[in-house]
């Protein structure tokens, strides 16, 4: 066994460890896991690309892939298995001229998709603690 | 005097207004932030819980933008009834005015028949903090509050020669408090907390005047609140609210609720509640001032 082994191996065990046993349940249970995130993102892109207010943003954007960014992004948000492979939020937000009412319709979207997923609030509530914060990286400064 | 103030308020608020209008090229309102972080509308017409006023501005305007709403509220007690009614605007997510009048009546005992009436003008300033994007931060949101109230006089004890609350033993019928407020909302464990710290001489909200034969200076008066975010769209929570005791004819105490808030969209909310607002000119009527509350609010 090399180093480089060792030290992944002991990345492994620690993460069995830590608490990450309940908090995948909130992945899992709550949010249905894989294919549960992956229906609730596609959910909520739906909903933002009927949105007058915010569709545009969209209109270059390759869908699929952001769906698949978005469900790994809030797997790990969550404290699921995985890890986001995307771009961060200022580097992709900044310059879009978004403002916080875009932002919010959004969420509002994500809300409704998480709703009618069957994810009890408490459960949603706690995604939406750790997106609250990119709104500072997402809109545009002032 | 607090005519005056009153009258001055209402100036800078014309100004900041229309300065607002045009800095913003009469931007619509964006209805932008989330459902119920705008609040309800509290009982001397800010922005807040039913009791307390919170750090929130009013309204569903970003801070791009503005809202406004109009409220009505009435309230059951065993031996009273105050109904409330008024307006609010927030601008910016930053500033906030509202304008309440009241109409406060015995409905049973010694005061059966009494009216009392009084004007509240308010303004708020958040000054600090984001209730909601805070999340990662321990700052709260925290704004700076002034409510001015105006009697309009008391009916039906002419024969006692009792017309205003001066008569009664207040100091003055007119007055102001200043509040600070600190709002909080807890998203990973679904609550909101606001804590605000109100500067007073009000006796019982300002309907018997201000200071009195006991004391006549500022107090600092704790009220609280808590609500747990049982859906997007439902609160349900608990206030308290002490109060300063200037009167001797009156062994004034704290007041409290338990609320269940309703918001099914942003143009609309509904609050219910079942206060206990102690006991009022106890020595008359005696027994605490329990019931129902119940308050709605449209906006834009
Ligand atoms: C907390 C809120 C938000 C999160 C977590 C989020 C997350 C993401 C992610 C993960 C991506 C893909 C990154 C990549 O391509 O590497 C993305 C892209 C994008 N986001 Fe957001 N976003 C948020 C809010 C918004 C809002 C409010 C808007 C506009 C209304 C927006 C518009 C876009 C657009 C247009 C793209 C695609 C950019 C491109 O095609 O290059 N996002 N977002």
């Amino acid at each position: 066994m090399n180093f480089r082994n060792f030290i992944a191996s002991l990345a492994v065990l620690g993460s069995l460890a830590a608490p990450a046993f309940a908090d995948d349940e909130l992945y899992t249970k709550q949010f249905g896991g894989k294919p549960g995130m992956a229906k609730i993102t596609h959910e909520m892109m739906v909903g933002v690309l009927a949105d007058p207010r915010i569709k545009d943003f969209f209109a270059k954007t390759d869908i699929e892939r952001l769906e698949f960014l978005l469900a790994e992004q809030f797997c790990e948000l969550v404290g699921g298995p995985c890890k986001y492979s995307g771009r961060d939020m200022k580097t992709v937000h900044r310059g879009e001229k978004i403002n916080t009412a875009h932002f919010n319709f959004l969420a509002e979207h994500l809300q409704v998709a998480m709703e009618n997923n069957g994810v009890p609030t408490w459960a949603q509530n706690k995604l939406i603690a750790k997106l609250a914060p990119m709104h500072r990286d997402v809109t545009e400064p002032r | 005097m607090e005519r005056a103030a009153c009258i001055r308020a209402a100036a800078v608020v014309a100004a900041l207004t229309s300065t607002c209008a045009f800095a913003q090229g009469f931007t619509r309102p964006d209805q932008g932030k989330l459902t119920a972080t705008g609040g309800v509308t509290q009982i001397e017409g800010a922005g807040g819980g039913g009791l307390t006023p919170w750090a929130l501005i009013t309204g569903y305007g970003s801070r791009d933008s503005y809202g406004g709403n109009a409220h009505s509220t009435f309230v059951d007690l065993s031996d009273y009834s105050l109904g409330t009614y008024g307006v609010a605007a927030g601008f910016h997510d930053r500033f906030e005015v509202s304008f309440s009048t009241w109409r406060f009546k015995g409905t049973d005992g010694a005061l059966d028949g009494v009216k009392i009436e009084q004007d509240v003008v308010g303004l708020k300033l958040r000054v600090a903090g984001d209730a909601v994007y805070g999340q990662d931060s321990w700052l709260p949101q925290v704004a700076l509050g002034a409510q001015f109230k105006r009697n309009k006089g008391i009916t039906g004890l002419e024969g006692l020669g009792v017309s205003k609350p001066t008569d009664l033993g207040a100091k003055d019928n007119n007055g102001t408090d200043y509040y600070v407020a600190a709002t909080k909302v807890f998203l990973d464990q679904s609550l909101l907390a606001n804590v605000t710290a109100r500067f007073t001489k009000a006796n019982q909200f300002g309907l018997l005047g201000f200071g009195g034969d006991l004391q006549d200076k500022y107090k600092l008066r704790f009220e609280g609140s808590i609500a747990y975010l049982v859906t997007r769209k439902l609160a349900v929570g608990a206030e308290y609210r002490a109060k300063p005791h200037n009167l001797g004819v009156d062994d004034e105490g704290s007041a409290k609720d338990v609320f269940i808030a309703w918001f099914p969209t942003k143009n609309f909310s509904v609050t219910a509640a079942y206060v206990d607002l102690g006991t009022i000119v106890n020595p008359f009527v005696p027994g605490k001032q329990r019931g129902a509350y119940l308050s709605g609010q449209i906006g834009f």
